[in-house]
């Protein structure tokens, strides 16, 4: 199964639709619990930063038994340090953005740690894709 | 803990879920920043928060978190009740500060996550 989402950069408020969204299909799917969890833990981050940081973006999700693989990719201004930006911490983040309760510098090392395989191809000016694999 | 358990130490009023008051809490979590609760809450908690947007609620149905209170009289708008009712969660509001709250429901014996945060960033 592929689903297809565009996520709108200007509404901060309609972040997370997506992830939402692929929360409940695996749900119906009859997706354990606790690996639904990790998915939509990791998703969420993944399409916060595309609104936070880069103007939005368009997400794809596949499904198959065996595995679930996200590919968020946006045309922001890309990540100029990959290994930096992983660190726990660190975040460019607005003051904005941290009065709404995120720009923690969490979500990249949260993504990483509950998806089974992540990675992170940028170019900066270009923008960032952002892949993210969990087992089923 | 019990819901209404909840709703009567902290004086709370219900916003969403009035007849879902029976349901249990086992554990509590109380922050302002979102992305401490994405990235350190592992069970499905009461969350009480003093921040009031859409995403309080999109995170909390990302983390299985099916009751929120919010704290220091804050009551959020229209919109942001009618995500939580889609999600089937329970909203409650009451005038106490996080930190008043959090205690209060702690002395009367609904604890947090006892674990340290091993290898945790100064924040
Ligand atoms: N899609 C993206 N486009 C551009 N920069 C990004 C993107 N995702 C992450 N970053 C950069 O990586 C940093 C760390 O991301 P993250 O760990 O999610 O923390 P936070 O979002 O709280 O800042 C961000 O502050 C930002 O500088
Ligand atoms: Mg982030």
């Amino acid at each position: 199964m592929k689903l297809n989402f565009e996520v709108d950069g200007d509404e901060f408020i309609l972040a997370g639709e997506a992830s939402s969204q692929v929360k409940k299909i695996l749900k119906q799917l009859g997706v354990s619990s606790e690996i639904i969890r990790r998915i939509a833990i990791a998703m969420y981050e993944a399409e916060i930063n595309m609104v936070i940081h880069a103007n939005g973006g368009k997400i794809e999700v596949e499904i198959t038994p065996k595995k679930v693989y996200i590919v968020l990719k946006d045309t922001g201004p890309g990540i100029p340090d990959i290994d930096l930006a992983m660190q726990e911490g660190y975040s460019t983040a607005s003051e904005e953005v941290r009065e709404l309760g995120f720009g923690a510098g969490m979500g990249l090392p949260n993504m990483k740690k509950y998806s089974d395989d992540l990675k992170i191809t940028s170019e900066v000016g270009k923008g960032t894709t952002v892949e993210i694999t969990v087992y089923i | 803990m019990k819901l209404s358990e909840v709703k009567e130490i902290l004086d709370a009023e219900v916003l969403v879920g009035e007849h879902n008051l029976d349901r249990e809490v086992y554990l509590a979590c109380g922050s302002d920043l979102m992305s401490d609760v994405l990235a350190f809450v592992k069970d499905k908690v009461l969350l009480l928060t003093g921040l009031v947007n859409p995403q309080v609620i999109r995170t909390a149905e990302m983390m299985d978190i099916k009751a929120i209170v919010f704290v220091r009289g804050k009551k959020p708008s229209e919109e942001i009740l009618k995500l939580a009712e889609e999600k089937d969660m329970i909203i409650l509001t009451t005038k106490y500060p996080l930190y008043i709250s959090c205690g209060l429901l702690y002395s009367k014996g609904l604890t947090g996550q006892e674990s340290k945060q091993e290898g945790g960033h100064e924040t």
